[in-house]
């Protein structure tokens, strides 16, 4: 115990030898760069970046889509953090995308990019990311680049092992990076290993729509799992992850969580699994979580409760779930195109193992085992192994494939991208990076197909690359040409918050799916006023509806009075264009929540609370025409006692016509489409 | 209607003056450069997908039902039945002054037709709102002509009189 311990000390101070020497040699731009960098990096003006790079937001909760190769941020996609820009998690269409078990979270700590495949191929329809604290996945829509869909995961803590998508999109596969006790209850934490229990979630995907369901669980031993990877191509209908802390330690974990030299790594057989699912070996139980799902056409969240949920014991069903052992403090977990070689990564060795699927498969069938855990057997570690890349540096952590026999693997400790052959365990290339990467994406470097042209490294630290800009700086993403032998530095920009992970895809596969506009004529929203005839106001109680729409250059109604003390006000916007790259804001002054920015044919609805009696001022936020500070009203508050009449109107007309909705929708009703 | 024409044109003239006038840096302006440019021939068809529309009497009434229903969707935000011109002109008197291919192009073919249509310039001059793209179909901008001369017949008790204009 006590000359582990020692050990360990020594390694970290070895390690943190080794940051600060290469710190403080030979790291200039000078030596790195070459000449054409900035020019290989250029997208001129008018033309398009080949790439869309996804990038989780971590801390920051969201997601930011960048152009490859010029580096441009282009969006920010809010996905589990409220985002007043747009009013996402403020509008009440959109307030319900935060419901969880636990409440209203309106944020968390989003890490790993996944986008839909087919056939192991990215098809640019959907992109899912985990939010890590409140255990959660969420879908977003590649034609509009919305968050859709939320799925809260049962029982499970810090979601950090997901939402890892199989080569169809049938499952997206996470595990729980906290063992905790299920169903929770109040026990010593000094119990753990006998309370404390870790769950593999498989989320099933529609193929039509994309709509998450969470399909099963399976009860695993109370460990830390970490990342995973699914098969590809022979190894499909498999999944691979990394566990660690199989020493079931609940303190001190940096030293207490290091005893064994071996973690493991999980292999789970989903096929057989859907088959035990099938013959009712599954057991269910009462639990609660969240499912958030916006209604296309009206573009409105309906939250639901589940209540139940189905496990698989890996006792009740052998050959379910494998465990072989994995180098020390595990983190990367990657599959290369082939569907053969399975990469494990130990933060705390200095090699690499990387598996043979092959093998594994033919240790499963001789029963090559090495005993088991709780009746999962353990293959042996040789018997699945391919080979050992051995110290190719320090901190190995991610890797991807380049489609070409080459992996490409992020050193953490050293601070470097290694390049080595997948075959032959030979190392290739390695290039420094600044400083201490993490991930690390090729476009479809995770799928059957990937096209190895460039490399981002995710950085955790970024001391001398830019402007500084206080104790904090922007974390940087440095980008690399990989399609000569030695990689290049090419380009390093900022990110927003720390992202964990990135997908990149082709350009062309999102680009002609973009939504230009929501179709009015499509647009299903209870409260839309569909033409300016039908924007009005009701009262329903206490309640005001505001029917309002919004054109180049003004909103209609203009003028509002009759509004009361007691009231609660609902403007409901919707954007009468169709035209894209039209979206109309909405902001009321003491407003508490936010404002709205609504695409066009779009409805969004803002919840306003008068505070005083007065006359307020509302407008458009976002500058669409010549005219753009002409659109704007006032809203009259009276007190809660007085008698003014509900009043509304645009140029002094009152716009009453209540009837004429119903006749326009009658007789958008009869028309022939042509 | 060709004094309404006529109106218009002077009214566009005006502006031009005032604005090519007013500035210093004329040289810079757009509208200097564009005079500098050959003036292009003014199509009294517009520029767009539609060529030959062919009118019909009497009109087509499910046509103007359906036309309506888009006008009060996607329309009349910005144009009043009657002449009255609030972000865009009343429609009152459109079909006695525009041939049916202009109108129907300008709706569906905005953007090129604020390009590059002498006629759609001048009115944006007016308006200084674009016209927005609004996404109606050929068929649905014919549906929204039949209205329109409905609406002439109604308003100014006179419809189609630019119907052959050249
Ligand atoms: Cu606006």
């Amino acid at each position: 115990m006590k000359t582990n311990t020692i050990f360990l000390t020594l390694f970290f101070l070895l390690v943190l030898g080794a940051v600060f020497l290469t710190d403080c040699s030979q790291r200039t731009t000078q030596t790195i760069v070459e000449g054409d960098a900035a020019q290989q990096a250029y997208v001129p003006p008018g033309e398009y970046d080949e790439f869309y790079a996804f990038m989780s937001g971590g801390f920051s909760g969201q997601v930011t889509a960048y152009g490859l190769p010029s580096g441009r941020l282009l969006k920010e996609i809010p996905v589990f953090s409220k985002y007043p820009e747009n009013g996402y998690g403020y509008s009440e269409e959109t307030k319900a995308m935060f419901n969880t078990s636990y409440g209203e979270v309106p944020w968390d700590d989003s890490h790993h990019i996944e986008l839909s495949q087919t056939d192991g191929e990215f098809d640019g329809r959907w992109l899912f990311v985990n939010g890590n604290n409140t255990p959660r996945i969420a879908r977003v829509d590649l034609t509009t680049f919305e968050t859709v869909e939320i799925l809260e995961i049962p029982d499970v803590a810090g979601l950090h092992c997901a939402p890892f998508i199989t080569e169809n999109s049938e499952y997206l596969v996470s595990g729980t990076r906290f063992s905790v006790p299920i169903p929770q209850e109040d026990v010593g934490i000094d119990t753990y290993q006998e309370n404390f229990k870790g769950l593999i979630n498989y989320v099933s995907v529609d193929p039509e729509e994309g709509h998450m369901e969470l399909a099963f669980q399976i009860e695993m031993p109370g460990y830390n799992y970490d990342l995973a990877r699914n098969g590809k191509g022979k190894s499909h209908g498999w999944s691979f992850l990394t566990t660690y802390n199989s020493e079931q330690a609940h303190t001190l974990l940096e030293v207490n969580a290091s005893q064994k030299d071996k973690d493991l790594l999980a292999i789970v057989n989903w096929k057989k699994a859907e088959e035990y699912l099938e013959q009712g070996k599954g057991q269910t139980r009462e639990t609660s979580f969240y499912h958030n799902l916006m209604d296309e056409s009206t573009s409105i969240v309906n939250s639901t409760e589940v209540t139940e949920t189905t496990i698989l014991n890996p006792q009740d069903c052998p050959g379910m779930v494998y465990f072989i052992p994995v180098p020390k403090s595990p983190h990367g977990c990657d599959v290369d195109p082939t569907g053969e070689f399975i990469v494990g990564n130990g933060k705390l060795s200095a090699d690499m193992s990387i598996y043979s699927f092959d093998k594994l498969m033919a240790a499963i069938e001789s029963e090559d085992f090495a005993g088991d855990i709780n009746g999962i057997p353990i293959i042996n570690y040789e018997s699945g192994l391919h080979g050992i890349l051995q110290k190719p540096g320090l901190g190995p952590l991610h890797t991807e494939f380049d489609g070409k026999g080459n992996a490409y693997t992020t050193f953490f400790i050293s601070s470097e991208v290694v390049k080595w052959d997948v075959e032959s365990l030979e190392v290739l290339d390695r290039q420094s990076t600044f400083y201490s990467p993490g991930h690390l994406v090729i476009p479809g470097g995770e799928t059957r197909k990937p096209e190895g042209k460039y490399l981002v490294a995710m950085n955790k630290i970024t001391k001398d690359r830019y402007l500084p800009t206080g104790p904090e700086l922007a974390h940087s993403a440095q980008l690399f040409d990989i399609s000569g032998e030695k990689m290049k530095l090419v380009l390093d920009f900022p990110t927003k918050g720390e992202p964990h992970y990135a997908q990149a895809i082709s350009a062309g596969k999102i680009v002609p799916n973009v939504k230009k506009f929501y179709r009015i004529e499509d647009n299903g929203h209870p409260r839309a006023a569909k033409g300016e005839g039908q924007a009005r106001v009701e009262r329903e109680g206490k309640e005001v509806h505001v029917y309002m729409t919004a054109i180049r250059s003004h909103l209609a109604p203009d003028n509002i009075e009759g509004i009361k003390m007691d009231d609660e006000v609902y403007f409901h916007i919707t954007n009468l264009e169709q035209d894209w790259d039209v979206p109309h804001g909405f902001a009321v002054q003491g407003a508490t929540n936010a404002e709205l920015l609504v695409m066009p044919g779009q409805t969004r609805t803002l919840k306003w609370k008068p505070f005083k009696p007065g006359v307020f001022a509302f407008y458009c936020t976002d500058f669409c025409s010549a005219l753009h500070q002409e659109m704007s009203g006032y809203v009259r508050v009276s007190p809660a006692n007085s008698d003014v009449p509900l009043k509304w109107g645009l140029n002094n007309e009152n716009t009453t016509a209540t009837n004429m909705r119903e006749q326009a929708e009658q007789q958008l009703a009869q028309r022939v489409d042509d | 209607m060709k004094q309404l024409l006529i109106a218009l044109g002077g009214l566009s003239f005006v502006f031009l003056i005032s604005c090519g006038g007013g500035g210093e840096t004329a040289s810079q302006s757009p509208a200097a450069t564009a005079q500098e440019a050959e003036p292009p021939k003014a199509d009294p068809k517009g520029i767009g997908e539609v060529k030959e529309v062919n009118l019909t009497d009497p009109l087509e009434e499910s046509m103007i039902t359906t036309g309506k229903a888009i006008y009060e969707m996607k329309c009349s935000a910005c144009h009043k039945l009657t002449d009255q011109r609030v972000v865009g002109p009343g429609w009152a008197g459109v079909t006695n002054k525009r041939r049916p291919e202009w109108i129907m192009n300008m709706i569906t073919n905005v953007d090129v037709m604020l390009a590059e249509d002498p006629q759609a310039q001048k009115l944006l001059e007016e308006c200084l709102t674009r016209m927005p793209n609004q996404g109606v179909s050929i068929g649905d901008a014919r549906a929204l002509l039949e209205f329109m001369r409905k609406n002439d017949v109604e308003t100014v008790g006179e419809k189609d009189q630019a119907a052959n204009q050249i």
